[in-house]
């Protein structure tokens, strides 16, 4: 395209005459760029002076009052390169000489940083970049598969952003599922080949709790466990003084901190001002292969019904706006899903008590929570403050629990879970087929 | 206790439980630890086991009081260990299961007292070589020297493990609930004690404890350049907005959506 600026005299003036006729469709053409209908609010008059139109400014708000956005957001035209900007704000960082490693091994539940984990490595960075003269590096050991954020070279920012400076991946199958000798091995074949200063894990039952327990001990180092704070301190032998909770959480017990700690979520802040390099390590000594005395045999199936509401991870919770309770209840079946209920639907007889969910009932921790036919009541919406992810099947398009979905479908509840059983039956048949053609 | 329905072979299978006093969360009083008793009622439920209690520590009055409790839990006799106050019960321990040489041994996660790191486990492994495994919820079957366990996951989900005896296996609160304790058959059981040298922890004797503070919570913070920014995070209301809405869809196509993300959260089995 070519560069010269091409002038229009008429249209100019058009744009310069508010009660010219063509004046709005002349400004939105010329402001037409970006967003279509929006009136441009300044630009560079024939003179070389800005002109300004203060009727272009703002937006009509949710009231029908006009807003004026001050921020700078909406000025300028450009509203995409200052979210740009906002996006690139992260400082980065690379460390190529590092003066010490840091470990850690993040539990990765589900393939991605867990925000434990995301927690661990903000400390791990205290630690590393403790002396600015002679800064750390964090090394991030993972285990299996790795999901990130997106695909490709993505991964490795999310990594970085959350302050990984080098990488070591351990993909092979046998580090799947519960394989600790396996990842002992691992662990102790990085201890030979890096020999870090100290080593991080997250104390979350059956990840780093009992890793880092197991590499402690291999390691023969008195591991400090539950710890929730550091502070620097001279006088201990790796510069920082560590609080662990002890004694059934009775107990604050002050140590120096070892070469290995288990650390607690919020044991610090997560980073996040600084992109790190996630530079991918390999290590150049292979790892002696172990005998397994512990073979995994893969998860049970568990029936959903008897999980405990707070525990589960995928719960389907019916309101007043379902009719066929039947029809959820096999849906529940189905799904392989947690039931869950709103207080109506337990007033009315229709579930029993310890099915409630919200401020009087269970407060749940569900990945994802689907509610059907719930409106989505503020007693309701606290008890699930905690889910990840909520679905919402409802008549009504302007109610709380949609507004609070991750997804939302606008229908009639039965219809809609007719619809879902089916298409889940269908999926189950096939990945029958699948394994008996295997 | 039903003991007729018993999964598990005739062959004799010892097991040894480690119990430690406990301590009641709101009194503060010593009491059985819970994940022990677990940890006991587990090894009982395997029927025809031959189920032998181990205490290390030092036994003042209200610790017997804590341990007579697990006596009460239907056994004759606890082997006690005698060690003075602040000793590292570990060499003991690994060496009354070395002598004893049980085929399984059954531990709480985590004491309720002092350190309470929850290495005991880790590191009598580590000295007897045996291996090691947490969350013990359910024994399915003992054969050949191969135990076939339920490990709890988070969730409410269980994991079936096999592994090979001797082993350590520890126990915490999604084990089942342990019995009540009859006061009778607390009374009844016996001490048999034995002495063993001890070895002062003298690492511990240098860390400071106090009575838990606690945890601050943390604060929401907004790092944003703008006014604008920050007070539309502070006022916003939890996580509104942002989700995506079908409206106008035939049920198949809603189904459909909803299909795609569950099976993208992986939640269906
Ligand atoms: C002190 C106090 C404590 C409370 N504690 C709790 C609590 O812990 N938990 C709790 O849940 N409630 C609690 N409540 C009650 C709460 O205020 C609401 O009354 C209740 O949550 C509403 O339940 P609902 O959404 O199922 O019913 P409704 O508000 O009647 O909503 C029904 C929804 O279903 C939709 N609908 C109707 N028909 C269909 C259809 N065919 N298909 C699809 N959608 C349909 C409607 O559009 C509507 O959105 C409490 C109230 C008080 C005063």
């Amino acid at each position: 395209m070519s560069e010269t600026i091409r002038r229009d005299p008429r249209r100019e003036w058009i744009a310069r005459n508010r009660l010219h006729p063509e004046h709005a469709r002349v400004i939105a053409a010329l402001g037409g760029n970006g967003g279509g209908a929006v009136a441009i609010s300044e630009w560079l008059g024939p003179n070389g002076v800005v002109r300004r139109n203060p009727r272009a400014i703002g937006f009509i708000g949710p009231n029908g009052i006009k807003r004026i956005d001050r921020s700078g957001l909406q000025q300028g035209g450009q509203p995409t390169a200052t979210t740009t900007a906002a996006r690139d704000s992260r400082r980065t960082v690379v460390i190529d000489q590092p003066a010490f490693l840091v470990a850690v091994v993040p539990d990765m539940t589900g393939g991605r940083l867990s925000s434990h984990d995301k927690d661990l490595l903000g400390l791990a960075r205290r630690v590393a970049d403790a002396d600015v003269e002679r800064p750390g590096a964090v090394v991030a050991i993972l285990f299996g598969e790795y999901k990130g954020e997106g695909g490709g070279e993505l991964k490795e920012q999310a990594l970085g952003e959350a302050g990984i400076d080098r990488v070591v991946h351990f993909d092979d199958e046998f580090y799947a599922g519960f394989a600790p000798e396996a990842r002992l091995a691992a662990l102790s074949a990085v201890e030979r080949e890096m020999t870090p200063r100290c080593w991080l894990l997250p104390d979350s039952p059956l990840g780093g709790a009992d890793l880092g327990r197991r590499l402690a001990v291999r390691l023969g180092e008195r591991a400090a466990t539950g710890v929730w704070q550091i502070e620097a301190d001279n006088k201990a032998p790796m510069g920082w003084r560590c609080t662990a909770r002890g004694g059934g959480g009775s107990l604050d017990i002050q140590r120096p901190l070892p070469r290995v700690a288990l650390a607690l979520a919020e044991c610090a802040e997560p980073v996040d001002e600084t992109r790190h390099a996630a530079e991918q390590l390999t290590l150049s000594a292979s790892i002696p292969a172990t005998l397994s005395r512990i073979e995994d045999l893969g998860q049970v199936a568990v029936d959903p019904a008897g999980v405990a509401l707070a525990e589960a991870e995928f719960i389907l919770s019916g309101g007043n706006g379902v009719k066929q309770w039947d029809a959820f209840h096999h849906a529940a079946k189905v799904l392989g899903a947690t039931e869950g209920a709103s207080r109506v639907a337990v007033d009315d007889g229709f579930m029993a008590r310890d099915r409630q969910v919200g401020a009087t009932g269970t407060w749940v921790t569900a990945r994802v929570y689907m509610a059907v036919g719930i409106s989505g009541a503020i007693q309701h919406l606290q008890g699930i403050q905690r889910c990840d992810k909520v679905v919402a099947i409802n008549l009504d398009p302007g109610c709380d629990m949609v507004k609070r979905a991750d997804l939302a479908v606008i229908g009639d509840a039965g219809n809609i879970l007719a619809a879902l059983v089916a298409r889940i039956e269908q999926y189950r048949e096939q990945q029958q087929e699948k394994r008996n053609a295997a | 206790m039903p003991h007729n329905a018993n999964p598990l072979s005739k062959m004799e299978l010892s097991v040894a439980v480690l119990v430690s006093v406990g301590r009641h969360p709101l009194t503060a009083r010593a009491r059985r630890a819970d994940h022990d008793a677990r940890a006991v009622e587990m090894a009982l439920s395997l029927g025809n086991a031959n189920v032998q209690l181990i205490h290390a520590g030092d036994n003042g009055a209200p610790s017997e009081e804590a341990l007579r409790s697990y006596l009460g839990m239907g056994l004759g006799e606890i082997s006690l260990i005698k060690q003075s106050l602040g000793a590292d019960v570990l060499p003991a321990l690994a060496a009354w299961l070395r002598d004893a040489a049980p085929h399984l041994v059954l531990t709480g996660t985590r004491a309720e007292t002092g350190e309470g790191s929850g290495l005991v486990p880790y590191m009598l492994a580590e000295i007897l070589g045996w291996p090691v495994i947490s969350g013990l919820a359910q024994v399915e079957s003992i054969e050949g020297g191969i135990a076939t366990v339920l490990q709890a996951l988070p969730r409410g989900k269980r994991r079936r493990l096999r592994i090979r005896l001797p082993a350590i296996a520890t126990v915490d609160s999604s084990a089942p609930v342990a019995r009540q304790n009859a006061f009778g058959p607390a009374r009844r059981g016996e001490f048999a004690t034995r002495t063993c040298a001890s070895a002062i922890d003298e690492l511990q004797a240098q860390w400071s404890e106090q009575p838990a503070r606690k945890r601050p919570k943390r604060l929401k913070i907004v790092k944003s350049a703008s006014a604008r920014d920050r007070f539309k995070a502070a006022a916003a209301k939890a996580d509104s907005g942002g989700g995506q809405l079908l409206s106008d869809v035939t049920p198949e196509q809603g189904a459909e959506a909803i299909f795609t993300l569950l099976k993208g959260e992986d939640v269906l089995g």
